[in-house]
């Protein structure tokens, strides 16, 4: 039967479609690789090892097309994001030495999965409040009820990170962006994401990006630029590591890529247009629901009920389908306000 | 397709570099060609949206 790169072109397809969105995503968040392709491999019936690894190396490679991009705007700051990567490699480390640990005591499985649903939740719920904040203060709730008075270069720094800013720890270090930042605050935050990732099994961008934008402080589209950048180099060891042991599919990873690459590009260009208040709400919505969405898969396990397994795929799919329906609308709406009056009669 | 199927009798180092090097090469290549779809489609589809 006539096969692409080992794949039959329906199952192609579908991998360009979902890459499409993945890339969307990821454009504009700076997450959500893994933590969608890797349950969707599983759920197509792919090894773990394969689905793990092609998902790495499918974020290594979506992560590098979105930092270029998000590079041409000016959004990365490589120092940041070099340095963070150190601090997470030894927070990975010692994540996973916790998790083996734990295998011992024979809880690993239980605690991880607990875990998971929390941290989900809070970050969850952390963006939903502050979105709902924004809009009930016209935008500038979060620093007002905080009681710190924004500046004109931290404009778009959230209250809590100028609150940690506040506190000068020497050595101090310049973002990109012109924001001080304490190396012991970054440090904190790059080892502290790595233990979550090294403990989670997962890439982590879902907790790095709010560390780098509500803790270490800069703006959303920073923070976005600099969690890809970082995403790209840790991809990149996890990509090495799986390779070694011969069990990234190409044809997954090509098949995803070729939807991934277009979608971060109108994802990565959207952070331009939309404002991010507008779309913040959902995407703390959308965790709040992977929050349930992995409650129930670890669920299945524990009842040994499969069906809820597949609720949990279709409520995470579903659910990150939703977000970047709202990002492509966002997206098309403020195109049209700021081209609007030009072409109008 | 797999690194090893990539290059066969290849060591597992070499392999998974290999594998690393295909996909940074289909990544440029792709930011590359999107970008050029980009410039050539990129005004007339924003002309439709605002027209709309």
């Amino acid at each position: 039967m006539f096969a692409l790169l080992g794949l039959t072109p329906g199952l192609f397809a579908l991998f360009v479609v979902f890459g499409f969105m993945v890339g969307v995503f990821f454009g504009f968040f700076g997450m959500g690789g893994s933590f969608l392709v890797t349950p969707a491999l599983l759920i197509l019936g792919y090894s773990a090892p394969v689905a793990i690894g092609s998902s790495m190396t499918f974020v290594f490679g979506t992560a590098i097309i979105a930092t270029m991009k998000h590079h041409d705007s000016g959004q990365v700051d490589y120092r940041l994001g070099a340095l963070m990567f150190v601090g997470i490699a030894l927070g990975i480390e010692a994540g996973s030495r916790l998790v083996f640990g734990l295998e011992m005591l024979g809880i690993a499985e239980a605690v991880v999965g607990i875990a998971y649903v929390f941290i989900l939740a809070a970050i969850g719920l952390l963006f939903t409040r502050s979105a709902l904040n924004d809009g009930a203060d016209g935008g500038d709730g979060a620093e007002s009820e905080a009681g710190v008075e924004r500046d004109e270069t931290s404009d778009d720094v959230p209250a809590i990170a100028q609150t940690i800013q506040s506190y000068e720890v020497p050595p101090m270090m310049t973002l990109a962006d012109g924001q001080q930042a304490s190396l012991w605050t970054i440090s904190g935050v790059s080892a502290g994401v790595g233990v979550i990732s090294g403990f989670l099994g997962i890439g982590g961008g879902f907790v790095r990006m709010p560390a780098i934008y509500y803790v270490i402080g800069t703006s959303l589209a920073a923070a976005v630029g600099t969690s890809l950048f970082t995403g790209l180099l840790s991809g990149g060891v996890g990509a090495f590591t799986y390779g070694r042991a011969g069990v990234i599919d190409l044809g997954i990873v090509t098949a995803l890529l070729l939807g991934s690459a277009l979608g971060a590009r109108i994802g990565s260009g959207a952070t331009a247009y939309v404002n991010e208040d507008d779309v913040t709400i959902y995407f703390g919505l959308m965790l709040l629901v992977a929050s349930v969405a992995v409650a129930l898969g670890e669920a299945a396990a524990w009842l040994s009920r499969p069906v809820l397994d597949q609720v949990s795929f279709v409520l995470l799919v579903g659910s990150a389908l939703f977000v970047c329906a709202i990002i492509l609308y966002h997206g098309a709406l403020a195109v049209r306000q700021d081209r609007g009056p030009s072409t109008s009669p | 397709m797999t690194g090893t199927e990539l290059l066969p009798g290849a060591s597992p180092t070499v392999a998974a570099l290999a594998v690393i090097g295909v996909v940074i090469l289909e990544a440029v290549l792709l930011y590359a060609g999107y970008g050029i779809l980009e410039d050539r489609l990129g005004p007339v589809v924003f002309e439709q949206i605002g027209r709309r």
